[in-house]
């Protein structure tokens, strides 16, 4: 059988570029196909700012590799046109059982909160995610957007110049230059822009390897997450089976730092460990082996003048909490729209600042929940080990020693609390819609109240009219009036708390950026300059 | 923060006897078991990280080992 991630999905083609007199500058040149690349790309393409993708393969990611893919991210892929794909293709779970040695010590059900559109979380090969990304890019060109993706076309040198940064790319024909007016490098851990412009990758490493085993499962076989630590088939580390779409299930095996790796994936040294973990009378295929080598770190900034760093060239985190796709498409959310708003001449080139410093801070959250994750997971001195045993021991009986259970926090998008662009507050509204805060998804009657938060910055009046289009700088803003019968207990718990109306600014990324009790023309326009990334005093 | 004031156990002697007494015949690897379990089983108890993180200072501040600043 031919596997998805074996088909060329955007194979060679000569661009018109290779055979330019000179090389051509194109507004946005995103390194990278992954699924931060592909996120990038359609959210610039599909609001009409001119995008070109380069990668040096021309198929999707080989192996599962990401499989959770978190609430936030549907939302943005919502946004992106291409969240119903990915849902209906998803596999939801909601039964976890945690095992501690040869013993189930719990289990829990998720119960997710209501009142949202999309679920906590599904399972999801990286292929399907970056295949629907790929496939939403050509709905994309056949209506015209300004879009490409070129498959085969590495970048081998980067050279930053006055207002762009020069490019070398090879091609299985010969090497053509190119220029990018903004370059975003979305080119994965090993990051080659990074290693180009000779950029540190420093921060807090944790050394570990992962045995990562995709099977399939012969006879039923039950959706739940099953979570071991130390357990008799992997003395000391610990284990992961989660299900997949088509039936496959993925097996993650913690191996520690110091292993022989080609030992560690052959079919003989894998298939009994994993019939010990799945019990004998399981009838298995082995798919996929992999070891998957990751360290918890980060660049000292994301943003170097022109060239800009998103998704795992930007930061890499353990997989504990399934932060690390997840995290780059809210990089990619972070920034579409201030690379247009800056490119359209409606923001000053400081804005992309404000993208390195909340996803920095983003990373920084992410960084210390995967590494207590780890701390737990793989103690790392003989009391912090006693202490963790003693918190499994305790969680069979005891409920209140279960939330201490850390087998990773599942990925929240970040709430950039402080930053530059968050305008006017009042602590009369409630805390989780605050500015900086991502809005929550409440029900609209059959609708979703996200879906109407689209389409640029919105002002959302609630039980409060606001005018429907207002402009700042020949900016249009979307007004959104929500009324009586539409507000339902969700809506007013997550956004009025006691009161009675308010009005909220949302950026394009759907996160808050100012709120009011009631509407004032002239404090919303301050509210969009300083999310646009004005100084106090040019709008004061 | 230095001292915790009076005690508030009313049989000082008998709460402790039964301290000494929980661990007898334990290895030392099951006691320090034990002392973990105890540990979060009152911190739940107590169930305040303010005193809790009191309670950590208290306890790196005495002592032969004490961090002392
Ligand atoms: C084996 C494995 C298992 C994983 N498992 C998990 C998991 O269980 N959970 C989880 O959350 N995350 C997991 N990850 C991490 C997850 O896959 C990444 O976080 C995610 O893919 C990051 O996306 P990205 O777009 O930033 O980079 P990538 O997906 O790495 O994409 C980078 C792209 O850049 C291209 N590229 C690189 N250099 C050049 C160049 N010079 N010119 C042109 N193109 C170039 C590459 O071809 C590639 O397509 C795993 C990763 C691996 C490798």
């Amino acid at each position: 059988m031919t596997k998805l991630f074996e088909v060329p999905l955007y194979p060679y083609q000569r661009s018109k570029d290779q055979d330019a007199a000179s090389p051509v500058r194109h507004p946005v040149v995103i390194i990278g196909a992954g699924p931060v690349g592909l996120a990038l790309a359609i959210d610039l393409a599909q609001s009409g700012v001119p995008v070109v993708v380069l990668d040096e393969n021309d198929k999707v990611s080989v192996g599962s590799r990401a499989i959770c893919f978190s609430k936030r991210s549907l939302e943005i892929f919502d946004r992106l046109g291409c969240g119903d794909e990915m849902v209906q293709k998803g596999v939801v779970w909601n039964l976890g059982k945690v095992f501690f040695g040869d013993r189930k010590v719990y289990e829990f059900n998720l119960l997710p909160e209501d009142g949202h559109k999309r679920p906590a979380f599904i399972n999801l090969q990286q292929y399907y995610c970056e295949l629907y990304l790929v496939e939403r890019i050509r709905m994309l060109q056949a209506e015209g957007k300004p879009i490409e993706i070129r498959g085969r076309n590495r970048v081998s040198e980067i050279e930053p110049a006055a207002g762009h940064t020069r490019l070398i790319v090879e091609t299985p024909e010969d090497a053509y230059r190119l220029e990018a007016e903004w370059l975003v490098a979305c080119d994965g851990a090993a990051s080659p822009a990074r290693r180009m412009m000779d950029l540190e990758f420093a921060g807090r490493v944790f050394e570990d390897n992962f045995l990562i085993a995709d099977v399939v499962m012969k006879a039923d076989f039950p959706t739940e997450r099953w979570f071991w630590f130390d357990p008799p088939f992997n003395k000391d580390q610990s284990a992961l089976l989660h299900k997949q779409p088509d039936g496959v299930w993925r097996i993650d095996l913690q191996l520690g730092w110091d292993i022989d790796k080609e030992e560690e994936k052959k079919p003989d040294h894998v298939i009994p460990r994993l019939k010990q973990m799945l019990g004998d009378d399981v009838d298995f295929d082995l798919e996929w082996i992999s070891i998957y080598t990751f360290q918890c770190r980060r660049m000292g900034t994301f943003r170097h003048d022109r060239v800009i760093f998103a998704g795992d060239s930007a930061h890499q985190v353990s997989p504990f909490g399934a932060r690390g796709a997840n995290s780059g498409f809210q990089d990619a959310d972070n920034l579409g729209w201030k690379l247009k708003m800056v490119l359209e001449g409606k923001a000053p080139e400081r804005l992309l600042d404000s993208y390195a410093y909340e996803r920095e801070m983003a990373a920084d959250e992410n960084i210390l929940q995967s590494s207590r994750s780890t701390d737990f997971i793989t103690p790392k001195s003989e009391m912090s080990r006693i202490f963790r045993d003693a918190v499994l021991d305790l969680a069979e009986d005891h409920a209140f020693a279960r939330p201490l259970v850390n087998s990773g926090r599942l990925s929240v998008p970040c709430i950039y609390d402080g930053s530059p662009l968050n305008g006017a507050d009042t602590d009369l509204l409630p805390m989780r819609t605050r500015p900086g805060s991502p809005a929550p998804d409440a029900p609209l009657g059959a609708d979703w109240l996200l879906d109407r938060l689209k389409g640029g910055f919105v002002v959302l009046g609630i039980n409060c009219s606001v005018p429907e289009d207002i402009s700042l700088n020949g900016l249009k803003v979307v007004g959104v009036a929500i009324h009586g019968p539409d507000i339902g207990p969700e809506l007013r718990d997550r956004y009025l708390g006691e009161q009675s109306k308010a009005v909220y600014l949302i950026r394009p990324d759907q996160h808050v950026a100012a709120r009011w009790l009631e509407f004032d023309r002239t404090a919303v326009e301050a509210a969009l300059a300083k999310a646009l990334g004005a100084k106090e005093e040019e709008h004061a | 923060m230095t001292g915790m004031g009076t005690t508030g156990l009313t049989k000082p002697d008998a709460f402790y006897e039964s301290l000494l007494k929980a661990h007898e015949g334990l290895s030392k690897a099951d006691s320090d078991a034990f002392n973990a379990r105890l540990i979060l089983l009152m911190a739940n108890q107590i169930g305040d990280e303010a005193v809790l993180e009191g309670l950590l200072a208290s306890a790196a501040t005495s002592g032969v080992s004490a961090v002392k600043d």
